[in-house]
């Protein structure tokens, strides 16, 4: 599908011109405690693409999206959205900013005690004075986008994994944001949920002139609807590219994980006494 | 020695941090409350789950403690020939203490740990952070429509506690032991003073609903989002409750009743 | 406003704590007094009114037949005024007495009112005129010790001493 961006007005934030990133990360170091996560992170991410960010579990990649949605803040360095460094925001500021953003938990974060319908409502009642009408029509809209518009009066509770994330990312949709966060979305779907997800992502991304940043394990789907794929190990930025760029990589870590080796640059065997030492062996 | 020194002083440090956090939490709590009550739909929503749902506990413990109230009353008044009394014993116990505070401890039992559940696994969910990715302030939706709606509905649900209680006490005392009712209500009535009883009753109920419906929200807020967490939670929501209830009522009896 | 489902039950429950309230406030404590009889009032004064309460009960031949509606202190006569309403049906003649009673031992106190021989009765805004207080257990036990010293003085002139 051909990629559609439209031109809306947006009054509250700062805007960049329409060929600049929608998202920068310049310099960026960021940790929890003593542990620092990501250090000296560059990335930038232009308007219509989906970014996919993989690596090592703990290396960082989950961080990104936190800094992004300024759930954390850096110790060092930029974090831009369309412009505007996040870290000075105020509540009000920072609450703007995240309305123009979506966000994709891991198991969907749906709202447990609100049915499907009230869920995808939620971000429309809370931010918008729409008519009941109204709402009903645009959550129907987006929970047909997602296919799930028959299961509007069920709970969370009754309806599977797969069906609870694509509900979350309706919801995710529901105020039209410019840029969406995707925490681990594939994670435990069965092949068809895998698909439908993968599917639904890059379509929605291109039909809606979204942004879309991927956080995920599954390289093949990702591989498949990412436009730019940028892998983070050990607190940096490792490889940037196209998937394809990536495939043909000679970077021998970037060599392991995309041909999933056992054992490089990433050791299989965790350090540990020499063999001859805990099983009694003569050396 | 050294070690023991250190581990008293970091469990004071900890303590202090947490007093603070939770000082916060509150300022913030009161500051959301104008918008949040501005949504009362939200209110109403959690009166009905903390009061209306917990009705039943506490009109059937109020009717047994009544009973008890007035045979114990009345095994130890008719010793004195003041079997009579037995009315404004029941009354005065029930509206003074046992009232606002057995009905703080049952409604932290109840309706605090379904608070502190509810909260705890939906931050466990990431709910929360959720919500907040969604501009949504949780203090706002979440924890202040469950702080007023516990204030409102714990002086209601004392109020019934003690009155189902006088009923309780008058079904022993006058059909069962034979008691003059006309003796039983008079003796109340002369007994209970409108203001410094009912009145104080009623100034406890609020200010346990306050601290009961905290210390739950607070828990769930802060725990750890794991299900040891939640659970961890819920016991420290019962304990705290109960210890910070019956503290606030000796001060309280203290400062209202001892002149 | 957005409505609930849950609204008319939160409703019921309102007005459940709502009664309770009003249910203590006036069967249990003394905000009012629900006397549906018809009353008239009269007064009467008391050196020393004991426990008596207002709401007490006023009877006479162990009938009830009325109620204490205040007591108070006149700094007058420096003796307690005591306003009692006497039902309608209850008539008494103007030189009733009134005697502050004890039910059981330690019991309520009531006022039992006994009829004099007068022609006119009590009507409303009258004053009893014959009165007996309460009686007080501290004066009863100095009452005894001086009768029985007084006995004992009597009786064994040489070898009593009086204290």
């Amino acid at each position: 599908m051909a990629p559609f961006v439209p031109a809306r007005p947006r009054p509250d934030c700062v805007t960049s011109p329409a060929n600049a990133p929608l998202i920068e990360l310049r310099d960026v170091s960021c940790g929890y405690g003593d542990r620092v996560v990501l250090d000296g992170v560059n990335l930038k991410l232009e308007r219509g693409q989906v970014l996919a960010l993989i690596g090592t579990s703990g290396g960082g990649k989950t961080t990104v999206l936190r800094l992004l949605g300024r759930q954390l803040r850096p110790l060092s360095g930029q974090v831009l959205f369309d412009g505007q460094d996040l870290a000075p925001l105020d509540l009000a500021g920072l609450y703007a900013v995240r309305r123009r953003m979506g966000m994709l938990f891991q198991f969907g974060a749906l709202f447990t005690d609100l049915s499907v319908f009230e869920n995808v409502a939620f971000p429309l009642r809370e931010h918008t004075d729409l008519s009941e009408a109204m709402i009903r029509d645009l959550v129907l809209m987006k929970l047909n986008a997602v296919g799930l518009r028959g299961a509007r009066d069920l709970m969370p509770s009754e309806v599977s994994g797969g069906m609870a994330r694509r509900v979350a990312l309706a919801r995710a949709i529901a105020l039209d944001p410019d840029l969406v966060l995707y925490d681990e979305p594939f994670a435990g779907l069965d092949p068809i949920s895998l698909g439908v997800a993968a599917r639904l992502i890059r379509d929605l991304n291109d039909a809606l002139g979204l942004t879309s940043v991927i956080v995920s394990h599954d390289l093949h789907e990702t591989f498949g609807i990412a436009d730019r794929v940028a892998m983070i190990a050990n607190g940096r930025v490792v490889a940037q590219g196209t998937p394809d760029e990536l495939r043909h990589s000679d970077d021998p870590l970037v060599r392991q994980f995309v041909g999933a080796e056992a054992d490089g640059p990433v050791r299989f065997h965790q350090p540990a006494r020499p063999v001859a030492e805990d099983f009694g062996v003569a050396p | 020695m050294m070690a023991l020194a250190r581990r008293i002083g970091a469990g004071l440090r900890g303590t202090l941090v947490d007093v603070g956090a939770a000082t916060r939490l509150l300022f913030t709590l009161l500051a959301r409350s104008p918008r949040a009550l501005g949504r009362f739909v939200l209110v109403r929503e959690q009166v009905f789950y903390l009061g209306n749902r917990s009705l039943s506990i506490i009109g059937v413990s109020g009717l047994f403690v009544g009973f008890v109230l007035a045979l114990q009353g009345y095994y130890t008044l008719q010793r004195y020939g003041s079997a009579e009394a037995v009315g404004m014993l029941v009354a005065l116990s029930l509206v003074r203490e046992l009232g606002p505070v057995v009905t703080a401890l049952l409604f932290a039992g109840r309706a605090g740990t379904s608070l502190t559940a509810e909260i705890g696994l939906m931050k466990a969910g990431e709910q929360l952070t959720a919500m907040e990715m969604m501009a949504v302030d949780p203090v706002q939706r979440v924890l202040a429509p469950r702080f007023w709606g516990g204030f409102i509905a714990m002086p209601l649900l004392a109020a019934v506690f003690s009155a189902v209680g006088i009923i309780g006490g008058w079904l022993v005392a006058v059909p069962l032991i034979g008691i003059d009712a006309g003796a039983f209500w008079s003796q109340m009535q002369g007994g209970v003073d409108i203001w410094s009883d009912v009145g104080n009753g009623v100034i406890k109920s609020l200010v346990f609903g306050l601290t009961a419906t905290f210390v739950a929200l607070l828990q769930g807020y802060t725990c750890k989002p794991t299900p040891e967490g939640v659970s961890a939670a819920t016991t420290r929501t019962v304990v705290l409750s109960s210890l910070a209830v019956l503290g606030l009522d000796f001060m309280l009896t203290a400062t209202m009743f001892s002149i | 406003m957005q409505s609930s489902r849950h609204d008319a039950w939160v409703g019921l429950f309102v007005l459940i704590g709502g009664a309770a309230l009003l249910f203590l406030a006036l069967k249990a404590g003394n905000l009012l007094s629900l006397n549906f009889d018809e009353t008239y009032q009269v007064s009467a004064r008391f050196d020393n009114i004991g426990g008596l309460k207002p709401r007490a009960a006023v009877k006479s031949a162990g009938v009830v037949i009325g109620r204490v509606e205040s007591i108070s202190f006149d700094d007058k006569t420096f003796q307690a005024k005591v306003t009692i309403n006497l039902n309608k049906g209850a008539l008494f003649p103007k030189d009733s007495s009134a005697k502050i009673l004890t039910a059981g031992l330690l019991g309520e106190q009531y006022i039992g009112l006994e009829p004099g021989a007068d022609e006119k009765n009590l009507v409303a805004g009258d004053v009893i005129r014959q009165t007996q207080s309460a009686v007080v257990l501290e004066n009863l036990i100095g009452q005894f010790i001086n009768s029985k010293a007084s006995d004992m003085g009597s009786t064994t002139p040489a070898s009593g001493s009086k204290p």
